[in-house]
């Protein structure tokens, strides 16, 4: 029964963004604002991830593939594969979840605890439209690009890893990264990517949004935003993979 | 002038405000005192429309609030300004983009003349020197200034201040009641004021709302207020021993039984008990 009036606040919420801004230009002010926050703001950890996730994957699937019948460009496709379909939108969005939806969620928490938002309602400013809105939009622009950014990030550190400790040449990986390459996996990743960037940003808003109660409150919807957002994450994952990729579907 | 009628709130079972009424007059300024828990603040949040009261009206100069569509209340909205008890300031703003805010989402100035505007009343509520400072590093008393300052801005018809003393040491709760005071008579706003303050009451308490667990229990002013004969009020403003003695001292003045500081003394030192 909870569920269902959370569901049903949430939707409410989604509803109430959609307004007349009162002032386009604020508006489009705090999106810049949360386009930096949210996406120059998690370059940093999104760039450390995916090129040690490229590399141990290279690392491994070399460890894995010991017939000397299976050509070592395959090493290639597997890591460019396993890292546009997976690694580079969900495991990037999982971490992302964490640094954006807690920043989120706190943030609008906090705002709630000490009454900025109501602040902001006494002065005839639809909170959930500058609030809450511009942070979905800037999840919605920003995410994708850094996933597309974890892609590359991801194959180069596995080429790196490949050369660096003598499993295949740059060349060979360079070979094996061109062949069979599927380019609807990238749509599919993109899909993901706007999903999840969904996810990560309208469920801890939702949860920072209506907090009530003082800064212990704050942290457990913080930390309640951050894990429902991965599980529902990793379930659209996988209903996604089911409708986009499954063969027999 | 806002008018409320009969208004009642629950939060669930737990009934906050049973059949409300009270008239806010125009140029004054307006009190709600009570106890913590008494409902004062939730029956404000509901004449500011942050709360839907269950029952009852509220009409401001003439226009029910209670009957307004949300386009007509965001009109209104921007009538009003309020004053919270936590000041409510964007943290991330300095004080100068914290007062510029509502003129840059509502107002059609250009940039020079928001700066002329946001100086003028960082300068009426003493604050010249704050402009580039953070919430954060700036006093208690200050931060009551920037709110003060933040919803004077667009000239507002209409002031809510959420116990703006709390937290301040008497000398600043006087500045900032002053200001509030001046503010009201300057701009001929609606001052309306929740407070548990008893130097507020007496200073500045020109139309005052005494509210007992959501019920209203009394009515007056500061003036009637010394010689109101109602026992929960007498015990809510009066609570100490030298706020009760000098209340017998004021109805001693009133009476024309002392007149003066001499006479004052000479019945301290003959040591009569005053009734």
């Amino acid at each position: 029964m909870e569920f269902f009036t959370h569901f049903g606040r949430y939707l409410i919420m989604l509803r109430g963004m959609f307004t007349k801004p009162e002032n386009t230009r604020m508006y489009w002010k705090e999106f810049m604002h949360q386009c930096n926050d949210i996406g120059i703001g998690s370059l940093g950890i999104v760039s450390i991830i995916s090129v040690f996730i490229g590399a141990v994957s290279a690392v491994q699937t070399a460890y894995q593939l010991v017939s000397p019948l299976i050509p070592q460009t395959t090493i290639a496709q597997i890591v460019r594969d396993t890292v546009i379909l997976e690694f580079a939108p969900t495991l990037v969005c999982i971490v992302l979840a964490g640094v954006i939806g807690s920043k989120i969620a706190s943030e609008l928490g906090n705002m709630r605890v000490s009454e900025q938002i109501d602040a902001l309602e006494i002065m005839g400013i639809n909170t959930k439209a500058y609030l809450i809105m511009p942070k979905i939009a800037a999840a919605l622009l920003t995410i994708p690009l850094l996933v597309i950014i974890s892609m590359v990030l991801g194959i180069w550190g596995g080429r790196l890893a490949g050369t660096a400790s003598n499993i295949l040449s740059t060349d060979t990986f360079d070979r094996g990264l061109l062949q069979n390459f599927i380019p609807y996996n990238v749509t599919f990743a993109l899909i993901k990517s706007y999903t999840f960037a969904f996810i990560i940003s309208s469920i801890p808003a939702y949860y920072g949004y209506y907090v009530k109660g003082g800064a212990l409150e704050i942290g457990r919807s913080s930390t309640k935003s951050v894990v429902v957002s991965c599980i529902m994450l990793l379930f659209a994952d996988y209903v996604l993979t089911q409708i986009l990729l499954n063969p027999a579907a | 002038m806002i008018e409320f009628k009969n208004i009642n709130k629950s939060f669930g079972d737990n009934v906050v405000l049973t059949d409300v009424s009270h008239v806010v007059q125009t140029g004054m300024c307006n009190l709600i005192i009570g106890t913590s828990g008494s409902g004062k603040t939730v029956l404000q949040k509901c004449l500011v429309g942050l709360f839907e009261p269950d029952s009852g009206e509220i009409i401001y100069d003439g226009v029910s609030f209670t009957e307004m569509t949300d386009d007509n209340r965001k009109e209104l909205r921007q009538q009003i300004g309020m004053l919270f008890q936590g000041s409510a300031l964007f943290d991330s703003m300095t004080v100068e983009q914290n007062v510029m805010f509502p003129l840059d989402m509502f107002s059609k100035m250009n940039s020079s003349e928001k700066q002329k505007r946001v100086n003028e009343v960082l300068a009426r509520v003493n604050l010249e020197d704050a402009n580039k400072k953070f919430p954060a590093e700036i006093s208690g008393g200050m931060k009551k200034r920037v709110g003060i300052a933040r919803a004077i801005v667009l000239n507002p018809k209409f002031l809510f201040c959420d116990e703006p003393n709390s937290g301040l040491d008497p000398q600043t709760s006087m500045v900032i009641d002053k200001l509030i005071y001046d503010i009201t008579k300057e701009f001929n706003m609606t001052t309306v004021i929740n407070t548990h303050d008893m130097n507020s009451v007496m200073e500045i308490g020109e139309n005052i709302l005494y509210m007992f667990e959501g019920k209203k229990e009394w009515t007056g002013n500061n003036e009637e207020i010394i010689f109101s004969k109602n026992e929960r009020l007498n015990a809510f403003i009066f609570a100490s021993k030298f706020l009760q003695d000098a209340k017998d001292m004021r109805m001693l003045e009133a009476k024309g039984i002392i007149s003066d500081d001499r006479d004052m003394e000479e019945m301290l030192n003959s040591g009569e008990e005053i009734k």
